[in-house]
């Protein structure tokens, strides 16, 4: 039964945003967009949930809490990265505290970029997410797994 | 006299009420904030979905307690509905609580002692007034026997006005509403990560949730017992203070735990001990 699709209850975390992507996600909380219609929830813990939102480029001092986030969320799970710092450094990713995009530290399924991401951009990112959700709860219980997408190699400042 | 058909009823039916009040709740919180809000089966869904993760606990003795608190919750609620005695009813509802205490005290994490700390202080805030509303409906009617309380020919809430006023006022501790959300809450609100349910995950938190119904209905039928001469009025008066709950939940910000506890004590003292003070007064002239 597809009741993970129906109540995807997320968490936020602002890795080193600039705080425009996390205003645009809180944004779909508000009346205007309200993702609870969905019913997803913004929880503060990680134990509570389905979604992990991840914006702004990984640096060297928290890319240690953001893999603790990721495990921390039981299964099924997926990751969302919003804005492009989060989808590959944007920016900053040749900055030397900046390890890169969100991929570099935990396995990501969907990539929302932008600068800022649109709410709309957020919502179709989280939308497709519970698709990957679903498919990853029907391999959970089939025992089959299911293809994890790949943790990218940090490439050197000034490309390779 | 003790009817088991009420138990089973409230047994089965429990979930499915409590379930949909939860699911109007969000509804109607959502209207309230200017919002569309998810369907009114949200909550079955929540569920649902909570059965289907991953069982992570970080201490197995979490499992016990657990089930524990939906045993006890469901066994205080079947009681209440078998006509049973209501001090045990009491008793057995603080027993479920202190179960669900217990297992946010098992895992070795700072939120979820703070939010076991917190419980137990709402415990202590609600109690007094929730045992003197069970003496104030002995007082009136000579038994402790729900089943004998609801064959009362009258209305309680007219002779036990501030009893009736002091437990809605405790009801928005146990419906975890704001201001008194202190240890938890629901919707998207968070304190102290999620305070007493930090770390219950997966199906053990679909048990609480599920547990959490039972306490509602259960709740919701206390304030029946208020109404119970005539069922209609009764529930009309149900969705009046639900309503009413929902009002004070959207319009007030969360207190800090010591004034939860003074104005609570305050009002089981005032309205509770008073109210039943005056009827015992009356009754000897």
């Amino acid at each position: 039964m597809a009741y993970l699709k129906k109540s995807p209850w997320l968490i936020h975390y602002d890795a080193s945003s600039c705080n425009g992507c996390d205003i645009e996600i809180l944004a779909c909380l508000t009346p205007m967009y309200d993702v609870e219609r969905f019913g997803i929830l913004n929880t503060g813990n990680p134990k509570h949930a389905d979604i992990f939102v991840v914006t702004g480029s990984v640096n060297e001092e928290n890319k240690y809490v953001v893999k603790n986030i990721y495990d921390q969320m039981p299964e099924p799970k997926v990751v969302v990265a919003i804005g492009i710092c989060a989808t590959s450094g944007g920016i900053f990713r040749e900055c030397y505290n900046v390890a890169g995009g969100i991929d570099t530290t935990i396995p990501v399924d969907v990539y929302v970029p932008g600068c800022a991401a649109r709410p709309e951009s957020i919502i179709d990112g989280i939308v497709t997410a519970l698709g990957i959700l679903e498919e990853k709860r029907a391999a959970m219980t089939s025992g089959v797994p299911r293809e994890q997408p790949m943790i990218a190699p940090k490439e050197p400042a000034g490309g390779a | 006299m003790i009817s088991l058909v009420g138990a089973v009823v409230f047994v089965l039916l429990a979930p499915v009420i409590g379930g949909i009040v939860a699911g109007i709740d969000r509804k109607v919180t959502a209207h309230m904030q200017g919002r569309v809000g998810p369907s009114i089966f949200q909550p079955f869904y929540d569920v649902g979905k909570l059965f289907e993760k991953e069982g992570a606990v970080v201490n197995d003795t979490q499992h016990f307690y657990v089930l524990s608190y939906f045993v006890f919750a469901i066994f205080a609620g079947a009681l209440f509905f078998a006509g049973g005695n209501l001090l045990l009813v009491v008793f057995a509802l603080t027993l479920a609580e202190v179960f669900l205490v217990l297992g946010a005290y098992a895992a070795n994490s700072p939120y979820s002692h703070i939010g076991a700390e917190r419980e137990l202080i709402q415990i202590m805030a609600y109690e007094p007034m929730l045992l003197l509303a069970a003496v104030g409906m002995y007082v009136v009617t000579r038994s402790f026997n729900v089943s004998d309380i609801a064959g009362f020919p009258g209305y309680l809430v007219i002779l036990l006005p501030g009893v009736f006023f002091g437990f809605i006022y405790i009801l928005t501790i146990k419906l975890r509403k704001s201001p008194f959300d202190i240890s938890t809450s629901h919707h998207a609100h968070q304190e102290i990560v999620k305070g007493v349910m930090t770390e219950f995950s997966g199906p053990n938190l679909g048990f609480i949730e599920v547990a959490h119904w039972y306490e509602m209905v259960f709740l919701l039928g206390f304030v029946f017992l208020f109404f119970a001469v005539n069922w209609i009025v009764a529930l009309i008066a149900i969705i009046i203070v639900y309503l009413l709950e929902l009002a004070i939940d959207n319009t007030n910000a969360r207190v800090k735990w010591q004034l939860a506890v003074k104005s609570s004590w305050a009002v089981a003292l005032i309205l509770g001990a008073g109210n039943i003070a005056i009827i015992y007064l009356l009754g000897r002239v």
